[in-house]
C-alpha cells in the first residue's frame, strides 16, 4: 500500500489534537503532550513539531529543543520495534556485554541504527530500575530480565 | 470491608504475568467459587515483591507460605491442599535461597532469616495497592486525620525535627530543616513535590513504595503540605514507570472520593491536591531544579543555585522536593512519634534504609535494615554470600555517584556519619557487589559512559570532563593508555568536583578519584604491561578517538 503525505499529515494532526484534548495546552503538560503523541506515532514528527509551537505560542525551535532532550523521546522516524538495551553497571556486571553482543549479532545493526527493514531500532539505555533481574532489555512496552544470550532469537521472534 | 479466613495473593509484575500468573489468577477464582470458598478466603494480587527467581509466586496468609514457581496446572492441589485441608503443600514451597527482599522478610518472620525492619515498606506487599480500605484497615490515613485535628503545623515541624529524620534522595539533608525553610517562605502559593524520578542505576527501592504502597505517599505529601502551607503537590515519576503511574493516580482518585484529598479534608479548613507528572527519560531531572524546570515543560537544565526551591520553586513559588522514601517515613513518625523513630538505627542517622542488593551475589533483591549495617553482614546475611563461593573484591554504592568500597572498608557501618568519615558516599541505597572477576577499569568505564551520557551539557565541565574521561578509560581498556592518561584523569577528577554546575558533574569524578586511589596498581597493570588482570577488557591496541 502506498501511503499518501496527505494521509500522514492526517494522522500526525490527529495525535496532536488527541494530546491537546486530553490534557489541555499549558505549559506544564507540554512534556506529558509530547510522550502522548510520540506514543502514538512513534516518534514526533517535525508537523506535530509546528502544530504544538502555534498551539503553545512558542518558537518551534524552543519545542524542538523540550523534545530533543529526553531519552524517550524522539524527533526521527524508528523502526517497528525498539528496543532498549540497559548499559548501567549493575546490568553489565552480570553478564550484560555478551546479552548486548547478540542482540548485535541477531539484528545485524549497531546501537543507534534501524534496520533495513524498518522493523527494529536498537537503542541503548541508562538503568531501566529492574536491575534485581539484569542483564534486562525492553522492547517497546515489554520488559526482559534474567536474559541469557541463547534467549535473545527467541525473544525477538515474537514479534512480528 | 469483610474479613476473610485466608488470603491469597499472586504475584503480579511484568515477568509474572508473561510466565502467565494472570491464568493462575483466574483458575484460583474457579477452584475457589467450586468449593465455594469464594467468601471466607480473598484473592488478591501481590505487587512487585523485589525478587523475582521464584515466579509467578503465591503467598497464602495467614501462614505466610510462599509457592513459587506455580503453573495453573499446581493451583487446584494448592486450593486443595492448604485452604481446603489446612496443610502446607511443602513441594510447591519456594526455596528459601531464592528470597529476599520483602518475602524473605516475610519468612524472616517464621525465624528462618534475621529480621528486617520495615517501616517504609510496612505494607508494600501485603496489601492490595489498588484499594484503599485495605491502607486504611492497615493504619492509614490515621497520622494525616491526627496531624489535621489535633496538630497545628508547628507541632508537625517539631515532630519531624525531633525525628533526625534525614532525606534519603542521596544528600542526606534534615527533613524537618528543610520543612521550616518552606513554612518560613512568605508566599500566597506554595508546593510540595515528590521526588520520584528514580533513575539512579542500580535503585528501585521508590518503585515499590509507589507500586506496593501509593497511598502512604499521598498521606505523607498532604501532611507536609499541612505542615508547610502548601495546597498542591506534584508526584513526579520517571517516565519508564508506568504501573507506578498507574497506581499513584487510582489511588489519588480514591483518595478524592473519600475526601481524603481535595477541599476542607477532615472538616478541617485544609485543601490540597496531587497531580502526577511522568518524567519522559532524562536521569539529570532527578536533580531538584532539573525536575522543576521539566513540570514546567522545559529542558530538564538544573537552575543556578541559590535561590533555592524553598523560596524559589516551581513557578518561582517556596516548594518542598522530597525523595519518595523520605516521605514515606512522615505518616509512621506522626502515628507513633519521633522518640519511637530515634529508637531505630543509630543515634545521628536514625530510622531505617532501604538498600538495593545487586550483582555477583547468591540473592539479589531488596532489604530495610536498620541504619548502621556493615556491608559485610549484608552480604553474609541478606545477600547470602558471594556467588559460587567467589571473593569479594568491592562494593559500589549508592548508584553511579556513589562511592567504589573496597573490601578493606567491608565493616565500615553504613550510616550518613560513619559513612562520611569513611570518604564513601551512602548515596541512594544501591549495593553493587562484586567479585574478583571484575574490571576496575571497566567498571570505571561503564560509570563514567552513564555521566557522558546523563550529562544534560548546560555546563562545560560536566560535557566536555565525562567525554574525554570516557575516552581515556577505553583507551586504557584497549592496552593504549599511557601514564600521562592517569595523571590527565586526576585533574579531569578535580575539575569536575569543582568547576561543574550541578551535582551530577560534581559527583560523576567519585568512580575515577575510587578506582585511581584503591586500585591503582590494576589501572598501571593496563598501562605498563598491557594486560587486563581480570581478562574483561579486549586490550586491542586500537586507539580509540
Ligand atoms: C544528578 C542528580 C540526580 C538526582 N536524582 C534523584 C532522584 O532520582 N530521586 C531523588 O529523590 N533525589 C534525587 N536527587 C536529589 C535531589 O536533588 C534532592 O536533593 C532530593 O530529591 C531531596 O529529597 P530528600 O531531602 O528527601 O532527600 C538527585 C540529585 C542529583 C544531583
Ligand atoms: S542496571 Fe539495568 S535495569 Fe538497572
Amino acid at each position: 500500500m502506498i501511503v499518501l503525505d496527505a494521509d500522514i499529515s492526517v494522522k500526525v494532526h490527529k495525535a496532536v489534537q488527541d494530546a491537546i484534548q486530553k490534557y489541555g495546552a499549558s505549559d506544564d503538560e507540554l512534556i506529558p503532550i509530547l510522550i502522548h503523541i510520540n506514543h502514538d506515532l512513534g516518534y514526533l514528527p517535525s508537523q506535530a513539531l509546528e502544530e504544538l509551537s502555534v498551539i503553545f505560542k512558542k518558537p518551534k525551535s524552543k519545542i524542538f529543543s523540550v523534545a530533543s532532550f529526553y531519552g524517550m523521546l524522539s524527533t526521527t522516524p524508528v523502526g517497528r520495534h525498539v528496543i532498549r538495551f540497559c548499559e548501567s553497571a549493575p546490568c553489565h556486571v552480570v553478564g550484560g556485554r555478551v546479552v548486548f553482543q547478540a542482540l548485535i549479532d541477531v539484528l545485524k545493526i549497531n546501537p543507534g541504527e534501524t534496520s533495513k527493514d524498518g522493523k527494529w531500532t536498537l537503542l541503548t539505555t541508562s538503568c531501566l530500575g529492574i536491575c534485581a533481574v539484569g542483564p534486562a532489555f525492553i522492547v517497546d512496552d515489554d520488559i526482559y530480565g534474567n536474559v541469557a544470550p541463547a534467549q535473545v532469537q527467541t525473544i525477538l521472534a515474537r514479534y512480528e | 470491608m469483610k474479613t476473610a479466613r485466608s488470603m491469597v495473593l499472586v504475584s503480579a509484575d511484568p515477568e509474572s504475568i508473561r510466565r502467565g500468573s494472570e491464568k493462575i489468577y483466574s483458575t484460583f477464582q474457579e477452584e475457589l467459587s467450586q468449593l465455594g470458598l469464594q467468601d471466607e478466603i480473598s484473592l488478591s494480587w501481590l505487587s512487585d515483591s523485589g525478587r523475582h527467581n521464584a515466579l509467578p509466586m503465591v503467598v497464602i496468609y495467614p501462614e505466610a507460605v510462599i509457592y513459587g514457581p506455580i503453573t495453573p496446572e499446581d493451583v487446584p492441589y494448592i486450593v486443595e491442599e492448604h485452604l481446603n485441608k489446612g496443610r502446607i503443600a511443602s513441594s510447591l514451597v519456594a526455596p528459601i535461597h531464592e528470597l529476599s527482599g520483602r518475602i524473605a522478610w516475610l519468612s524472616s518472620r517464621k525465624g528462618t532469616l534475621p529480621a528486617e525492619k520495615r517501616i517504609v515498606l510496612e505494607r508494600a506487599g501485603i496489601i492490595n495497592p489498588e484499594d484503599v480500605q485495605d491502607y486504611i484497615l492497615h493504619n492509614g490515613y490515621k497520622a494525616l486525620g491526627k496531624v489535621l485535628i489535633t496538630m497545628n503545623p508547628l507541632d508537625v515541624l517539631n515532630e519531624v525535627d525531633a525525628s533526625g529524620l534525614k532525606g534519603r534522595g542521596g544528600a542526606g539533608f534534615p527533613t524537618g530543616q528543610k520543612w521550616r525553610f518552606v513554612s518560613k517562605a512568605t508566599s500566597n502559593k506554595k508546593y510540595v513535590i515528590c521526588n520520584a524520578d528514580e533513575s539512579e542505576p542500580g535503585t528501585f527501592k521508590d518503585r515499590l513504595v509507589l507500586e506496593g504502597d501509593p497511598h502512604s505517599i499521598i498521606e505523607a505529601m498532604a501532611i507536609a503540605g499541612y505542615a508547610v502551607g502548601a495546597d498542591e503537590g506534584y508526584i513526579y515519576i520517571r517516565g519508564e514507570y508506568a504501573l507506578a503511574q498507574e497506581r499513584m493516580r487510582l489511588a489519588i482518585s480514591q483518595a478524592q472520593e473519600l475526601g481524603l484529598l481535595g477541599d476542607n479534608i477532615f472538616n478541617s479548613g485544609f485543601n490540597f491536591n496531587i497531580h502526577v507528572h511522568s518524567g519522559a527519560g532524562a536521569y539529570i531531572c532527578g536533580e531538584e531544579t532539573a525536575l522543576i524546570e521539566s513540570i514546567e515543560g522545559k529542558r530538564g537544565e538544573p537552575r543556578s543555585r541559590p535561590p533555592y526551591p524553598t523560596t524559589n520553586g516551581l513557578w518561582k513559588k517556596p516548594t518542598l522536593v522530597n525523595n519518595v522514601e523520605t516521605l514515606a517515613n512522615i505518616p509512621a513518625i506522626i502515628r507513633k512519634g519521633a522518640s519511637w523513630y530515634r529508637s531505630i538505627g543509630t543515634p545521628k542517622s536514625p530510622g531505617t534504609k532501604v538498600y538495593t542488593i545487586l550483582g555477583n551475589v547468591n540473592a539479589t533483591g531488596l532489604i530495610e535494615v536498620q541504619m548502621g549495617i556493615t556491608l559485610r553482614e549484608v552480604i553474609t546475611i541478606y545477600a547470602h554470600g558471594m556467588k559460587g563461593n567467589s571473593t569479594f573484591k568491592l562494593a559500589q554504592t549508592g548508584g553511579s555517584s556513589g562511592s567504589i568500597i573496597p573490601a578493606s572498608l567491608q565493616d565500615t557501618p553504613m550510616d550518613f556519619e560513619s559513612f562520611n568519615k569513611a570518604g564513601v558516599a551512602l548515596g541512594s541505597g544501591a549495593l553493587l557487589i562484586c567479585n574478583e572477576d571484575t574490571c576496575i577499569v571497566d567498571l570505571c568505564k561503564v560509570l563514567v559512559n552513564f555521566f557522558k551520557n546523563e550529562s544534560c551539557g548546560k555546563c562545560n565541565p560536566c560535557r566536555i570532563g565525562n567525554d574525554r574521561a570516557y575516552q581515556i578509560l577505553s583507551n586504557i581498556a584497549e592496552g593504549v593508555g599511557t601514564m600521562q592518561d592517569m595523571k590527565d584523569l586526576e585533574s579531569i577528577e578535580m575539575y569536575l568536583y569543582q568547576m561543574s554546575n550541578c551535582g551530577l558533574g560534581q559527583t560523576a569524578g567519585t568512580p575515577i578519584k575510587d578506582t585511581l586511589s584503591h586500585f591503582r596498581a590494576e589501572v598501571e597493570a593496563h598501562i605498563k604491561l598491557k594486560i587486563c588482570p581480570t581478562g574483561v577488557c579486549r586490550m586491542s591496541g586500537h586507539k580509540v578517538n
